[in-house]
């Protein structure tokens, strides 16, 4: 009886049994676990989707559908086509017969005529015209002439347009498909890498197959040479100011609280800035990278000088203490002993903060480096600094605001070469800092 | 470009100072360095120094002023008759300066001689065909006074311009010869050297504050200019935003409040969909991963924070947009109309965000004393109670900064919702809805406009002030909370 009554009282936990509060105080335990790791995973699976879909999307912009046709011009074709009053018109109709020719080669015969071959490559007559008069001494062998394709048969092999979604109109009608579908069988519309995406300039807003990143590329350049030049050496100077000689007073102050600020201030509002100090007052050219770039080195200095100080704050005060003891002056204590101790840490500062200078899109918006006018390749060095330009950033949204799908490939394509500098960029400045790290 | 030009002029001058002052210093003592008072190359750094520094300095002040200069005198000399009566002394002005750099082109390409673009007896009519000729924007028919004006104008610079370049160089010179003069021996050269240096140190650390100075004065001059062309209280509390682009004044309802709500709407949404992810990964990585995880984790989240603005704003637009438009749209639900919404730019907004959250509350989470943690383990509470309950209240805030430092990201950022949020300003609850923000209005009103003079260009610098404040104020809050919590616990 007495056990009976024992039993029906309260269970007490004991180091064996798990009571139904620790129960759910350990499930508490594991489900806050739980959110962490779904947190991180999340954060992780972002980062998937974007590498996933700046790769899948991007990297067909590397690609370009051509026209490879390998004939022969005969020295009385050449005559007759010259003699004609609508000369390229007639070189058209030279590369259709050869093309007719080639196809029946193959043993295909699809008929078209002259304003397909328009809606699929544009006008060849021209380029054909051109090549054979100033190489007169092709003509009768045989040449291979590589034509890119529009964007829309482009677009159809990377499966952009389809049967089913392509609409008639004077670009593209449905039937052109099975031409294209006749030409890549027979060898002639192959798709190869598209080395002017990378060297290329920007096209009108109705080509996107022609348009290439290699000028605003350039354009980046010279906006990096004017913030490394600039940012750099004043960089450098004000933290040594800052960490090594300051005396603690209101100007001191002053200058921490608006350099932490500065930091902090919105990319945009820098481009107010440019606009209204180097464009409004100065009257400095518009879309310049010279002008870029100084608006960029204002924003990088914060960057810079933080990371110059911290690393300045490293070396440790024995040196400086030693220096000074075998008679250095302050100033030749810091330029000759902590400078090149610093050295490494100010280099991977600098990079880190010329990367993201690289990235920065909305303050280029506001000085003009947008729309068309990455147009051709600078023609010497001060040309480069002063003549409008684009960078890479701005031209991709310059594709990104297009109409035409097509540039939307390119925009894509434009980010992957942009992260590869960044990238390459990160990756010079960690193994500097690797290579080069001193614990003292 | 003799600008170009002139500033390598200083430089020789100032290295041929620099090895004349060292030699001149080395002969002087007879070749016996241990009678110098300082190392030789002090004395040639002294003399080029002296040479360069004071020169370059004019040439800068010259450069800033002259423009002033040249336009109050053009300025003064134009006859009130010139001005139209649609048109401002400003805009003439303009015109002027826009005529001049058109005969400079002219001349420089060769359609017209330097006798004929300074002839003040020309005809008007054969110089604007002439300009039109040489390629130059030459907008409206240029006047008679205007093109007296654009002369003057090329004139005045000119000169200015010769003598900028003799005053720059007898400056040059003039403290190269010093320099050289005082180098004796027994002259202190180091101590002066140092002396320069350090005013060089002080010059390159007051950049900072210039720069404030820049962004406040360019700010406050144009805003103060808008609200002269428009009322300030029509801005700040008007409900509609609509610039006209074709009319001058009048016309446009500059309202900000549309535009405020819908910089706080993306925020918000950007804010909760990164503050949970964010807090949680610190939490986890500070309090529970094992090195090994954490060493691949942190900077794997990290990456999110160094890929550039626009590669968010094109995952907005071309990836995510679509992608809510297949759910929420026509064909799933039916509350989202196009691509472009308030959800796309905050979800996006929000992942940009999430590396910012996590790493500012990791550092403040590792700086608890480990005591604390120590305490409470004591007294039998689980890991993540101790977390919840002491951790994290000893931690808020600091976690409090955090958020409102990534909310100043948030309200600043451009690229995102100019590329995702949509162009369309309403004030409306639906977050499927195309918003627009400051910032986005901010890029919209400036590109493609070279013409400062209308509210519908100027109130973006008001739109920019406004920006301004909201985020300094973020900032010195958050700054001010977080430095309190960390004296807390040193």
């Amino acid at each position: 009886m007495t056990d009976a009554s024992m039993d029906s009282g309260p269970k007490k936990g004991s180091l064996t049994t798990v009571d139904a509060r620790t129960k759910k105080r350990n499930a508490a335990e594991k489900r806050f676990k739980a959110y962490g790791i779904v947190a991180i995973l999340i954060g992780m699976f972002f980062l998937v989707v974007l590498a996933a879909s700046i790769l899948r999307s991007g990297l067909p912009a590397f690609t370009q559908a051509e026209m490879k046709l390998e004939f022969v011009l005969s020295q009385e074709e050449f005559d007759a086509a010259e003699g004609q009053l609508l000369k390229t018109k007639a070189y058209e109709g030279i590369f259709i017969s050869k093309l007719q020719d080639a196809l029946t080669e193959n043993g295909m015969s699809v008929a078209f005529d002259a304003a397909a071959i328009e809606r699929l490559l544009g006008k060849p007559g021209s380029m054909i015209r051109e090549y054979f008069r100033a190489n007169p001494d092709k003509i009768g062998t045989s040449v291979t002439f590589s034509l890119p394709a529009s964007s829309r048969v482009d677009g159809y092999f990377k499966g952009r347009v389809s049967r089913e979604t392509v609409v008639d109109s004077r670009f593209f009608e449905a039937k052109d498909l099975d031409l294209v579908d006749a030409l890549a069988d027979a060898g002639i519309i192959v798709r190869n890498f598209n080395w002017n995406f990378i060297t290329g300039s920007d096209s009108g807003v109705d080509n996107p197959s022609g348009a290439g990143i290699g000028v605003s590329v350039i354009g980046s350049l010279f906006m990096m040479l004017v913030v490394l030049v600039l940012s750099l050496p004043i960089g450098v100077a004000a933290s040594i100011y800052l960490e090594e000689f300051a005396p603690q007073n209101w100007f001191t102050d002053l200058i921490e609280v608006n350099i932490s600020n500065l930091a902090a201030v919105p990319s945009i509002v820098f481009g107010i800035l440019g606009l209204a100090v180097f464009i409004q007052f100065m009257h400095l050219p518009q879309s310049a990278p010279l002008v870029g770039g100084l608006v960029l080195t204002l924003m990088t200095l914060p960057t810079i000088i933080i990371s110059t100080r911290a690393s300045l704050k490293a070396v440790p005060p024995s040196i400086r203490e030693a220096a000074l003891g075998v008679g250095a002056s302050k100033m030749q204590t810091v330029f000759h002993h902590v400078l090149p101790l610093a050295a490494p840490g100010i280099l991977t500062g600098t990079i880190i903060g010329l990367a993201q200078a690289l990235g920065e899109t909305a303050p280029l918006l506001l000085i003009g480096m947008v729309g068309f006018i990455a147009r051709a390749y600078p023609e010497g060095v001060v040309s480069g600094f002063i003549d409008p330009n684009s960078a890479m950033p701005a031209q991709i949204y310059t594709w990104a605001a297009r109409a035409d799908a097509g540039f939307y490939e390119k925009a894509w394509g434009g980010i992957i070469i942009l992260l590869v500098f960044l990238l390459t960029m990160n990756i010079i400045a960690i193994i500097l800092r690797r290579r080069f790290e001193r614990r003292w | 470009m003799p600008l170009l030009w002139l500033f390598l002029l200083v430089l020789a001058l100032a290295i041929a100072a620099f090895v004349f002052a060292r030699s001149r210093v080395l002969a002087m003592s007879g070749q016996d360095r241990r009678s110098l008072h300082s190392l030789p190359n002090y004395y040639g750094s002294n003399a080029a120094m002296k040479s360069a520094i004071p020169a370059l300095l004019v040439l800068v002040i010259w450069l800033i002023a002259q423009p002033f200069y040249v336009n109050s005198v053009v300025s003064d000399a134009l006859p009130d008759s010139a001005i139209a009566e649609t048109s401002s002394r400003s805009l003439v002005l303009a015109e002027v300066r826009r005529t001049a750099d058109g005969l400079d082109l002219a001349v420089s390409t060769g359609t017209m001689t330097e006798d004929e673009a300074s002839d003040t007896g020309a005809e008007v009519a054969a110089v604007t065909e002439t300009l039109e000729e040489a390629g130059a924007i030459v907008t409206a028919q240029i006047t008679q006074p205007v093109l007296r004006a654009a002369q003057q104008f090329r004139v005045l610079n000119e000169t200015g311009h010769q003598i900028m370049t003799i005053v720059v160089l007898l400056i040059a010179a003039a403290g190269a010869f010093w320099g050289i003069k005082e180098t004796r021996p027994d002259f202190r050269a180091r101590n002066v050297v140092e002396q320069g240096v350090r005013v060089l140190l002080i010059a390159a650390a007051s950049i900072a504050i210039l720069t404030t100075l820049g962004i406040v004065l360019s700010l406050v001059f144009n805003t103060v200019e808008f609200f002269r062309l428009y009322p300030a209280s029509e801005f700040f509390f008007g409900t509609n935003w609509a610039p006209s682009f074709s009319g001058r004044g009048g016309a446009s309802d500059l309202g900000i409040l549309p535009l405020m709500w819908g910089t706080f709407y993306i925020s918000i949404v950007a804010l909760i969909v990164a503050v949970p992810v964010g807090l949680f990964s610190a939490i986890y990585l500070s309090e529970y991963a094992s090195p090994k995880v954490r060493a691949f984790a942190k900077p794997m989240l990290e990456v999110l924070a160094g890929i550039p603005t626009i590669v968010y704003g094109l995952f907005a637009l071309l990836t995510v947009g679509p992608l809510l438009v297949s759910v929420f749209g026509e064909d799933g639900l039916g509350w989202m109309q196009a691509g472009t919404a308030v959800m796309t730019a905050g979800l996006v907004m929000g992942i940009m965000l999430i590396p910012f959250v996590s790493s500012l509350s990791d550092d403040i989470i590792n700086a608890v004393p480990q005591a604390m943690r120590d305490g409470s383990y004591g007294l039998g509470a689980t890991q993540s109670e101790t977390i919840r309950q002491v951790v994290l209240p000893a931690a808020l805030p600091g976690i409090v900064g955090a958020i409102l430092l990534a909310a100043s990201r948030a309200i600043g950022e451009t690229m995102i919702v100019v590329l995702g949020a949509g162009a369309a300003a309403r004030l409306s609850l639906n977050p499927f809805e195309a918003m627009t923000t400051v910032t986005a209005k901010i890029v919209s009103q400036l590109t493609g406009d070279s013409d400062f003079a209308s509210p519908e260009a100027l109130v973006a610098f008001a739109l920019g002030m406004t920006l301004f404040v909201i985020t300094l104020g973020l900032n010195v809050l958050a700054l001010v909370i977080v430095r309190k919590y960390r004296e807390q616990y040193e």
